[in-house]
């Protein structure tokens, strides 16, 4: 090494940009392999093991429980019912009343009087061993009196229905309603209608569907004196240990929440569960650590599932296809409870039925609706993929009915690129985009033109596997969300994220993130943000997160949110801290600190060629403050709060095509191209890895995936052998592209990739489907497109109908009115607030 | 889930292992490569008192030739199957079937005599054993005894095992060069069991066809022959029209099971399609 090369800085070259690199995620060696801090890897001394009791009835009267055996068993420490904690464990709460008059039953963690889902936790048992514990379950005798269940929507507004809750008046829990005329954004609806010249009205089923992590889920409690320490596999620690401290009573200061390493969660970790409760209680009660960690079996029973509506969808337009109006009534499926965000999942659709058209007028009616199922929740997309599918669907019914293309239909009504920003008809201002660019890349990628070719020769020669091609476009509001908006739609929180940074004495960096990853890669993205920001290696940053003792305030994980909120809070706090520094730097380096610039880590006076410090000397120089500028802190950390002023709207492009096999029914998907627009890409790897998980998962709904129960309220897919989440081998090769439009207002311009292939995939596989055998009659297949389905629609007519066992799943019968009581005492939160 | 508590036997001999299973009692279960076993015991669906477990027992693990027959051992894996070269040169129906089951992990471990001592009429290797008129070679405490395999599937997971016997192995009849095969499967996911499938083994002479012997799986309680469409196809000529009329016959007297995935009379129609599919590719159609 020669002495100029060994000099630091004049010539040496700036670092590569880490924003923008395919960087290899630091944190998945060890999330693959499996040896890190899974909630069920936890072995605390004296730790003794849970096992829940669950229902095997969907509604009944508990007449009583004897527990009596189950005491006795070998290693049985303790067991509990419902009536031992009723005074104590309040209700799971709701933090989203999505109407003032919104009817909350009450949801109990453990049962006291009656149950109202197959799988309701009735008695907890405390044991010395995960055997012991799993042996005395069936030792637990409960008398249930059994009552009606009540399964479908429709039936379940019907006349004289059975009652999910017999303490309520009706199966209603809310009725919304957002009407674009009635507040100032939009058209009359009805006028619109009246008016118009072509009408198409569908009734779409969004099926039940299951989140499926892959971990499944786990909790311990460690009692420490008055305090407790909570590990628990979610979503969202922060939102847990508030919302603990308001069910239990136990103070928000004495209680920790841990998400250590987090298996995947989807939105179905997403809540504060009953066994996080039941935990907190039974370490509370005896003083012990406790550990509780489901089987899949019991994951896909009783954690909260996802979907589950009706839709009926009503489009206007005149002949020459341009769109006149859309009115959206929905039903909500809750299932027998409301848990944390049930209600506002439907409801976040109210705003995206629209889609990325000009609707002049718009209305959307959601009626949430309980049944003696498992409660639902949010579910990766949560009320936006619904809404995606019910417009992506109707465009191609509008399409057809008037001898349309149905990419001809769109492009005639989507907001052009010259248009943004552009003001919805649901009032949403959407930011940036070009819908045109990104369709075209997507026509390209996909070899469009050729498989329209194809489509034609096998429809002349009646070949019996025919071939589809399906379209859709989507947008979504992701980032949730401004704060403000929140507040509007009555949410029980704001949508901030915070972040701080640590400048270690050697120069390392600890960036603490509100956010709480659960396999996303924030590790990864927030080291390359942080490492541009400050000029230091990408090696030398360190990411904490999940722990709200070492992450003290934090929004956590969810919407889409973690970039685009959290990673701004990330940037901000580092251009905090490099103000900082900037103060030190001016004095170490005797100068002022207008003269100074920045640039690769190190601070340079302008026109003094030499003269320089870098930022992680200034760290080691902070932490020995022996010669520090004259009242100022020794200390360069910062941290920062952001609050975004408007949700960020990401866009695309998908096409699918697909074989129907006419013989069999079965389909398969050929080609997928999809072009996303998610605004500046910090790591493009993590954003094909999201996209590629998101396409699986809705290309899971359109063809694979549904909850099913019996006609006594018992989950049929009850295991992976009957609810199908599809593998590598199932799923096509994906043809995905980029346009960039960075955010605007977002300081990174990033617009948000979690849910993107989720919501956008599903409609165009579907459209795909029936673009294939329309011609041969069928109007329309239930999803998911099982091969029987699609061999019924076309052997029989209709959609396939419902499957062997799925009785009650089949949602007949038509819909009727009823009116929202009020809420009850039993929706109270238990604890001391 | 965790599995009932249970006692746990691993013996190292054919000789051993029976005395284990007559020292179980009646409530005794043999574990092979556990891949249907051990998910019953963990989601308490099965509670044995007392699992014997084979994979010690060297001498069931294997293929062998015996004049015109090949000798898999019941032990012998899914994937020694797919690897071994006797069963590649006179076995490819077989081959082709194991193919199909389950995943990498599951023919790690599963087992070709698990499989069919199982007798899940959805699994893939019933359905072929039938058609190939495989025998059963059981030994107990009376001694040993050989069982056609159309006595050997009695129900639905049923097999002619009486209590204190197990399987050592199966004989299959060599298929030589003059024999077409193919398994048809028809699932919705890779993993998934078959909702029919149909196993096809189909020899030609010149022009016609000689014989046909053709299973179903999933299209009943018990795997199923074919009957009426193997005696359509003897003496035929090979073309799409013989085939296809042959196949029309497919699912007479069959009785299947209506569930998630399929009613019966979609399941008829399947075996139909699939059956027409399988001679059609197994006599190079």
């Amino acid at each position: 090494m020669t002495a100029v090369e060994d000099r630091p800085g004049i010539e040496s070259p700036a670092p590569a940009r880490e924003v923008g690199q395919a960087r290899r995620r630091k944190e998945d060696a060890r999330l693959i392999t499996g040896r890190t801090t899974w909630t069920d890897n936890l072995v605390l001394p004296g730790m003794l093991h849970l096992a829940v009791v669950r229902s095997p009835v969907a509604h009944a009267k508990i007449s009583a429980i004897d527990v009596s055996a189950a005491q006795q068993a070998p290693g049985v420490i303790a067991v509990f019912t419902g009536r031992d904690f009723a005074d104590e464990q309040g209700s799971i709460p709701c933090a989203w009343p999505v109407t003032p008059d919104m009817v909350n039953p009450g949801h109990p963690s453990l049962a006291v009087d009656e149950v109202n889902h197959v799988g309701e936790a009735v008695a907890v048992i405390v044991a010395r061993s995960k055997a012991a514990a799993a042996d005395a379950v069936e030792l637990v005798d409960v008398d249930y009196d059994s009552l009606p269940v009540v399964l479908d929507m429709e039936e379940a507004l019907g006349d004289q229905p059975v009652l999910t809750h017999d303490h309520l008046q009706s199966n209603e829990s809310f009725h919304f309603v957002f009407d674009g005329g009635e507040n100032g954004v939009a058209d009359d609806t009805d006028r619109a209608f009246a008016d118009a010249e072509v009408v198409v009205s569908r009734r779409f089923v969004q099926q039940r569907l299951i989140p499926a992590f892959m971990e499944p889920r786990a909790v311990a409690v460690q009692p420490q004196g008055d305090n407790y320490t909570m590990w628990s596999s979610t979503q969202v620690p922060h939102i847990l240990r508030l919302m603990l401290a308001m069910v239990t009573g136990v103070p928000e200061h004495k209680l920790r929440v841990i998400a250590p390493d987090v298996g995947g969660g989807f939105g179905g970790k997403l809540q504060v569960t009953p066994e996080e409760v039941i935990a907190l209680l039974v370490a509370r009660r005896l003083g012990k650590p406790v550990k509780w960690a489901e089987s899949r079996s019991e994951s896909l029973m009783s954690a909260h599932h996802g979907r589950d509506q009706v839709q009926y969808i009503d489009i206007a337009a005149d002949r020459e296809g341009n769109v006149k109006g859309l009115r959206c009534r929905i039903l909500a499926d809750m299932g027998a409870y409301l848990r944390l965000v049930s209600p506002g999942v439907p409801i976040l659709g109210a705003f995206m039925f629209n889609g990325i058209y000009k609707f002049p007028a718009y209305r959307f009616e959601c009626r949430g609706v309980f049944t003696n199922k498992t409660p639902t929740d949010a579910y990766r997309g949560a009320g936006r993929p619904e809404a995606t599918f019910a417009v992506e669907r109707i465009m191609d019914e509008l399409a057809v009915e008037l001898d349309v293309d149905p990419l001809e239909l769109r492009r005639k009504n989507w907001i052009k690129a010259e248009e943004f920003p552009f003001t919805t008809c649901a009032g949403m201002t959407y930011d940036s985009g070009d819908y045109d660019a990104a369709t075209e890349q997507a026509l390209q990628l996909i070899g469009y033109d050729e498989l329209r070719a194809e489509q034609r020769r096998r429809r002349e020669s009646n070949d019996p596997v025919q071939l589809g091609i399906g379209f859709s476009t989507f947008t979504e509001m992701c980032g949730l969300a401004p704060s403000r908006v929140l507040g509007s739609l009555s949410y029980g929180a704001g949508g901030w994220e915070h972040a701080s940074i640590r400048m270690l004495p050697t120069g390392k960096v600890e960036v603490v993130t509100g956010s709480s990853a659960h396999g996303q890669g924030h590790e990864t993205a927030w080291s390359q943000l942080v490492a541009d920001r400050l000029g230091v290696p990408f090696e030398d940053v360190e990411v904490l997160h999940g722990d709200t003792s070492i992450a003290p305030r934090g929004l956590d994980t969810y919407g889409s949110r973690s970039l685009v909120v959290g990673g701004v809070a990330v940037v901000n706090a580092a251009d905090k801290v490099v103000a900082k520094a900037r103060t030190v730097a001016a004095h170490m380096l005797e100068a002022n600190e207008d003269d100074l610039e920045f640039a690769g880590g190190k601070f340079s006076v302008r026109g003094t060629p030499g003269s320089e410090v870098g930022i992680q000397e200034i760290a080691l120089a902070t932490f020995a403050a022996h010669d520090f500028p004259e009242g100022v802190e020794p200390s360069i950390d910062a941290d920062a709060t952001y609050d975004p002023e408007n949700f960020s709207f990401p866009h695309g492009t998908h096409i699918c095509a697909m074989e129907v096999d006419t013989e069999t029914g079965f389909v398969k998907i050929r080609k997928y191209a999809c072009v996303d627009d998610v605004g500046t890409i910090v790591n493009p790897l993590i954003v094909e890895g999201q996209v590629h998980g998101g396409l699986a998962q809705g290309i899971a709904q359109a063809l694979y995936e549904e909850a099913v129960y019996d006609a006594d309220g018992n989950l049929t897919t009850g295991t992976f052998v009957d609810y199908l989440v599809p593998s590598a081998a199932d799923l096509p090769h994906f043809d995905t592209g980029n346009t960039v439009h960075a955010a605007p207002g977002n300081p990174i311009g990033a617009k948000g990739v979690g849910e993107a292939g989720c919501i956008a995939s599903t409609p165009a596989v579907v459209n795909a489907a029936l673009d294939a055998v329309r011609h041969l009659g069928v109007r329309d297949i239930r999803m998911p497109l099982t091969p029987e389905r699609v061999w019924r629609a076309l052997h029989d007519g209709g959609d396939g109908g419902g499957r062997a066992t799925a009785g009650s799943n089949a949602y007949g019968g038509a819909q009727t009115e009823t009116t929202a009581g009020v809420s009850t005492p039993q929706s109270a939160l238990g604890g001391d607030r | 889930m965790i599995p009932a508590p249970f006692d746990y036997v691993r013996p190292a001999t054919v000789g051993e292992a029976l005395q284990a299973i007559a020292d179980g009692g009646e409530d005794v279960k043999v574990l092979a490569g556990g891949q249907s076993l051990i998910p019953v015991m963990r989601l308490r669906l099965a509670a044995p008192e007392t699992v014997v477990d084979l994979g010690r027992v060297a001498e069931l693990r294997g293929v062998r030739e015996e004049g015109d027959s090949l000798v898999v051992g019941a032990m012998t894996t899914h994937a020694d199957v797919l690897t071994d070269p006797l069963l590649a040169r006179y076995g490819r129906l077989v081959v082709q079937a194991t193919e199909t089951v389950a995943d990498r992990q599951v023919r790690r471990r599963g087992t070709f005599g698990g499989a069919l001592v199982h007798a899940d009429p959805a699994g893939d290797l019933p359905a072929v054993a039938l058609a190939l008129d495989a025998e059963f070679v059981l030994v107990g405490p009376g001694g040993r005894r050989t069982v056609p395999a159309t006595e050997f599937f009695v129900d639905y997971l049923t097999t002619a095992l009486e209590e204190g016997e197990l399987l050592v192995e199966v004989r299959l009849p060599k298929l030589g060069e003059d024999w077409g095969v193919r398994y048809e499967k028809f699932n919705r996911v890779a993993q998934a069991w078959s909702i029919v499938a149909v196993a096809a083994a189909v020899r030609r002479e010149g022009g016609r066809i000689a014989e046909a012997r053709i299973g179903l799986t999933n299209m009943g309680s018990t795997p199923l022959r074919a009957r009426a469409t193997e005696a359509a196809l003897v003496g035929v000529d090979v073309s799409m029209e013989t085939v296809t009329a042959a196949a029309a016959q497919a699912a007479e007297g069959t009785s299947p099971s209506s569930d998630l995935n399929a009613r019966a009379d979609y399941r008829q129609h399947l075996a139909q399609v699939l059956t027409r599919r399988a001679v059609a590719a197994a006599v190079g159609l």
